[in-house]
């Protein structure tokens, strides 16, 4: 029986032989390949970008949203919980009273006029607290951010966000200066850093003001958000619990706030983006089936301009199963140069994206790698069973007489 | 020892039934040297394949050393050939991208055996025929009669019994035909039983037994003993 070695390198010679046929294999290969390891690399790539801008938010963060997110018969608007009794600052100084409760801010959003001499613009006003600056880990570029005052207490103090800084004061000092937000005047303590952008909320472009002072600008009692730090993440579960029991009590035992957490949010995302993977992923695979019906073709061409040899073989003693193994060898051959050449091909590329968009970590996770190695090579295995099926079948006086 | 039985082998051909061979019993022993001839079509190369392994009968036994081998399968047939039987044909059939070196070494390839015991094989069938220098060239850059000395050098390289050769010198000029059949006659001379399809009377002249087809039939077959010419190792039996 054909000794391995000497099969690989019978096929390998005829490979060789047909240079042109066979880069062109490879690189339909190769391309099938590579795309594989390009998209799946730019999936994860987008996963961890996402998972990185989510644990920058702070990683053991519960928030409070007022109403209860469910579905019910006597709700008619639906999914979204309505409630008839506010979120308030009360109820944000009773959560923190737990004690693995490090920091709480208060969030309350509304859209106002800010202006400053004949500069006006609409933005997202933001009241908050001392620590909502903490707990988001934003930077502030110049001042400081609010005072750590009695959230209950208002003061006419504001902090901008690096772009509306910009718009508003141009080349003017910001700091000191009195921005008249609504009806009312605040003195700029700080502008945030231009860093500072965060997951659904443009910092830029906001203006942030003591919680006590936007209620009183909204004239709105209720908080849009409560941001919880929790000391360990171990602990979030018991403050769960503490939080909604805490506040149905206050709410004269209805519970009607919804609690959700970091991890639920970053689970979501993950799961998504993840599945979002396995899609590019998939489809690029697509273009390795069309590598391997490519094989086949060129096998099966192969096959043909090669019958004369086939039924040499034959003669000088070669089974019908020897013929088979030798061109499905070089049809793996084939499948496992291309598949190699994609993958360098690939990593090439993922290197290319990581350096353009240094903020996404382009790297084909190891099982798209795997997978697509494997695909390949299944593939060119299965499509050449084909044409070696032919090639064995052939009948060597026929095969031996043809010209 | 060939022995051929009742050896029937049809083609249908459109919706007509040819017969190739047309019960066929011959018996050639070891060591002798046969010519075949005979008009196209009277089923000369239908019988040499069948001889070779390399078509079976429709019907009719063949017995190869005194094996029945129109019943083995494909495989142990493969290897029967592969042992046995060594093929030289009109167009040389070597593979152009190997060297004549690698052509030889195929048989001894396709029956597995290590690379070391190859090399020497090769290098004594090389020598025996006058090709050392050309071992490492291709097919392409060799006379004719070069080429079919590797197609014998490869045919006899697994030391068969049976040497078949259709046509050998069909595609050479006199000279180098005259080379191969000499060459050729020398390894029968060594005791393989040669067996020449020919349409050439001076060369189907030469050999010790002629076998005359027409239409799938023996017409004759004769025993023709030259002076100074050894026959083969036991006597011809015709059947």
């Amino acid at each position: 029986m054909l000794l391995s070695r000497d099969a690989i390198q019978f096929s390998w010679q005829a490979l060789s032989a047909n240079t042109t046929r066979t880069f062109l294999m490879l690189l339909a290969m190769s391309i099938g390949v590579a795309s594989v390891v390009i998209l799946t690399a730019l999936g994860e790539g987008a996963r961890s970008y996402v998972t990185n801008e989510f644990s920058a938010l702070g990683t053991n963060l519960v928030i409070v949203i007022p109403g209860k997110n469910e579905t019910s018969g006597d709700n008619p608007t639906g999914l979204i919980g309505i409630t008839e009794r506010d979120l308030t600052i009360d109820d944000a100084l009773a959560v923190s009273r737990h004690p693995k409760v490090t920091r709480i801010a208060p969030l309350n959003i509304g859209a106002a006029e800010v202006a400053w001499q004949s500069r006006k613009r609409e933005v997202s006003v933001m009241g908050t607290s001392y620590e909502f600056q903490k707990i988001r880990q934003w930077k502030v570029a110049q001042g400081k951010f609010l005072p750590k005052i009695d959230l209950n207490r208002g003061s006419s103090v504001c902090v901008m966000g690096s772009e509306l800084r910009n718009e508003i004061f141009g080349a003017h000092a910001a700091l000191g200066q009195w921005l008249r937000i609504g009806d009312r005047r605040f003195r700029v303590i700080g502008i945030l850093d231009s860093e500072g952008q965060s997951m659904g909320m443009n910092v830029g472009d906001s203006v942030f003001i003591p919680v006590a002072s936007a209620q009183a600008l909204f004239n709105v009692p209720a908080l849009f958000r409560i941001f919880v730090e929790v000391k360990t993440r171990e602990a979030i579960p018991k403050v769960i619990t503490f939080i909604k029991k805490t506040i149905q009590e206050r709410h004269q035992g209805v519970e009607d706030v919804t609690v959700i957490t970091q991890d639920a949010i970053l689970k979501t995302f993950d799961r998504i983006l993840s599945a979002l993977t396995y899609a590019v992923g998939g489809i690029a695979a697509i273009s390795l089936f069309v590598a391997g019906i490519l094989i086949m073709n060129v096998m099966l061409v192969t096959v043909s301009q090669r019958t004369n040899e086939i039924g040499l073989l034959k003669s000088l003693g070669a089974s019908s199963n020897a013929i088979l193994n030798l061109i499905l060898i070089e049809a793996m051959l084939l499948s496992a140069l291309g598949a190699i050449a994609g993958l360098i091909l690939g990593q090439l590329g993922c290197w290319g994206i990581r350096s353009a968009f240094p903020q996404l970590p382009a790297y084909s996770p190891a099982w798209a790698i795997i997978a697509s190695i494997m695909v390949a090579l299944i593939t060119g295995a299965l499509f050449s069973l084909l044409p070696a099926k032919k090639a064995a079948r052939l009948d060597p006086v026929i095969a031996l007489s043809k010209r | 020892m060939i022995k051929l039985q009742n050896i029937q082998r049809n083609f249908q051909v459109g919706d007509q039934i040819v017969h190739a061979l047309d019960d066929v019993n011959l018996t050639i022993n070891d060591g002798e040297y046969v010519s075949v001839m005979g008009p196209s079509g009277s089923g000369k190369s239908t019988l040499l394949n069948l001889v070779g392994l390399l078509d079976s009968p429709s019907s009719g036994s063949y017995f190869l050393n005194d094996h029945n081998v129109t019943e083995l399968d494909e495989n142990e047939q493969a290897i029967t050939r592969n042992q046995n039987i060594g093929f030289v044909f009109q167009v040389f059939h070597l593979i152009p991208r190997l060297t004549a070196a690698e052509n030889i070494e195929l048989p001894l390839v396709l029956a597995g055996i290590p690379e070391s015991v190859r090399k020497a094989r090769v290098h004594s069938a090389l020598e025996s025929m006058n090709l050392l220098d050309r071992a490492q060239h291709k097919p392409q850059e060799l006379s004719g009669g070069q080429r079919q000395r590797v197609a014998i050098a490869r045919a006899t390289i697994t030391e068969p019994s049976i040497l078949l050769a259709d046509e050998p010198t069909g595609n050479l000029d006199q000279k180098s035909g005259l080379n191969v059949i000499e060459t050729l006659e020398q390894l029968n001379q060594r005791g393989i039983t040669l067996i020449v399809v020919t349409h050439d009377a001076a060369l189907g002249a030469r050999s010790t037994r002629s076998i005359r087809m027409i239409d799938g039939r023996i017409e004759s077959d004769t025993i023709d003993r030259k002076p100074g010419q050894p026959l083969g190792n036991s006597d011809v039996t015709l059947t």
